[in-house]
């Protein structure tokens, strides 16, 4: 059972964050860091070798995560590093080890990690894979036809980058995705609300927020270095507004951090008063020891949450 | 059947052939009861379908950056390729285009999305881009787009809407 869809579905204000498994034979320390994040947020994200840089794998840091209780998992998968035999393969081995919660995106080329001589896979695009795990589940069926026995359960999701040019087909672009199956999205870093606006607003017009949760990205500025990576533009798909790098310059260097939070804390308040939004994802790893010194500066209130996390440890299947 | 080495590598092309041309040669190039049996010949005679292939390569590699995947989708991408996407997104564009529409791959070049989406948006085609691209097939490398579309061979490439009143069926990818 995903208690991500049943909270998204009862229209609870929700959380998620991006963990990062580690580079290491080993998910300890991984779930030392989800554990900081127990009660705070209702799902994490398991990255798939994020930035093209070689993790361990989303699949198995998703069991290990799911396995532990500590937290409900999302396995990521791109379409960087597979054809459409393994991926299919692999949704057969999440659906197999209880991982319902999946979010597809095509992945960074792998031309910026530290495999850059590797083969760019690309078989399938995010689109045709959210569409591929839509038929295995409604259809009981693989692409080529051939059934499947059982079928698996999966709550479905993609993303979307609102503010990456041509700006005024993105709406379009999602709604394409929730066509193909997405049930949820998540959208990179939120710093201009009226973009966004217009983009949740464009969704709702086209119909298809009644079928698809958006859960709006917020990312923390760390620290003066981060504020001057993140501005350079040499991050894929990242852009910082002009207002927002003026407040941080504005403040002394070893304050950036401390001006991010309270930046983040503001959008994070600011996307749930915006209709559609159904809640943030928070685009934070490495960031688990103040995410919930951020989630309670933004004004949220886990209290009541915190009871129901304790539960899911507490699964009856045995795991 | 007649194949010729894929093309080069997945790099955007900023199309030669203007929008507007692009949209007015697809009169011609739509399948047509002459442009079928026309194409029924031609692959009836293998040395004429090795010439047609070549043809066809010659032109669209110039004029598209065409990389001979078989399985042509200029018709509804704004006459932009997107197998000069380095992902070689069908559904594109990807999140990580630039500001001033930059592939993320090769920033000196624009993406090849943003640029179907201008020039199908100029020419009223931009719900074009609303159609689901299904999986393409690797055994068609080589082969002429031209004869397979004319054959019917690329019907189910893409769907006829935006797949959002009911469920696109994805069909049988072999």
């Amino acid at each position: 059972m995903s208690a991500l869809r049943d909270r998204l579905a009862a229209g609870q204000f929700t959380i998620t964050a991006e963990l990062s498994p580690p580079r290491g034979a080993s998910a300890a320390a991984m779930l030392g860091r989800a554990e900081l994040l127990r009660g705070w947020v209702d799902a994490v994200n398991i990255t798939d070798n994020q930035g093209s840089h070689v993790r361990l794998s989303s699949w198995a840091g998703a069991a290990a995560v799911r396995q532990s209780g500590i937290i409900e998992p999302i396995m990521q998968m791109t379409c960087r590093d597979r054809n459409r035999i393994a991926l299919q393969s692999d949704l057969l081995g999440a659906g197999a080890l209880g991982i319902e919660n999946l979010l597809f995106m095509s992945g960074d080329h792998p031309k910026f990690g530290d495999h850059p001589g590797a083969k760019p896979v690309f078989d399938m695009d995010s689109t045709q894979l959210t569409w591929t795990a839509r038929t295995l589940r409604d259809e009981g069926r693989l692409l080529s036809g051939k059934e499947l026995n059982p079928a698996p359960r999966f709550f479905l999701g993609a993303v979307e980058n609102p503010f990456a040019p041509p700006v005024e087909y993105r709406a379009q672009r999602a709604a394409k995705k929730i066509a193909a199956g997405a049930q949820f999205i998540q959208t990179q870093y939120v710093f201009d609300l009226d973009v966004f606006t217009r983009w949740v607003t464009d969704l709702g017009e086209l119909g298809v927020l009644d079928r698809c949760s958006v859960l709006a990205g917020v990312g923390v500025i760390r620290s003066a270095r981060m504020l001057d990576f993140l501005a350079s533009g040499k991050v894929p798909g990242v852009q910082i507004p002009e207002p927002v790098i003026r407040r941080l310059r504005g403040v002394a260097a070893d304050d950036v951090g401390a001006e991010g939070a309270k930046i983040a804390a503001e959008l994070i308040a600011a996307l749930r008063q915006i209709p559609g939004v159904a809640g943030v994802h928070l685009l934070t790893a490495g960031y688990e020891r103040q995410t919930a010194g951020l989630l309670r500066m933004a004004g949220v209130d886990r209290s009541a949450l915190m009871d129901e996390s304790a539960l899911v440890g507490k699964s009856s299947d045995g795991d | 059947m007649t194949r010729l080495a894929a093309g080069p590598r997945s790099v955007p092309h900023r199309p030669r052939l203007s929008a507007r041309l692009a949209y007015l040669m697809q009169k011609v190039l739509k399948p047509n009861a002459a442009n079928r049996r026309f194409g029924a010949a031609v692959e009836r005679v293998p040395l004429a379908r090795t010439l047609f292939t070549a043809t066809e390569r010659a032109s669209k590699e110039r004029l598209f950056g065409c990389r001979m995947c078989g399985q042509c989708a200029l018709p509804v991408t704004g006459y932009s390729c997107p197998m000069g996407c380095p992902k070689e997104l069908r559904n594109g564009p990807c999140g990580g285009v630039g500001p001033g529409g930059a592939c993320e791959v090769y920033p000196e070049k624009r993406c090849v999305w943003v640029v179907g989406f201008e020039r199908a948006a100029s020419q009223g085609a931009a719900a074009d881009l609303r159609r689901l691209q299904r999986p393409i097939d690797h055994r068609r490398w080589g082969e002429s787009s031209w004869l397979n579309y004319w054959a019917g061979r690329d019907d189910d490439l893409w769907t006829d809407d935006d797949g959002l009143a009911s469920p696109p069926h994805m069909g049988e990818v072999e």
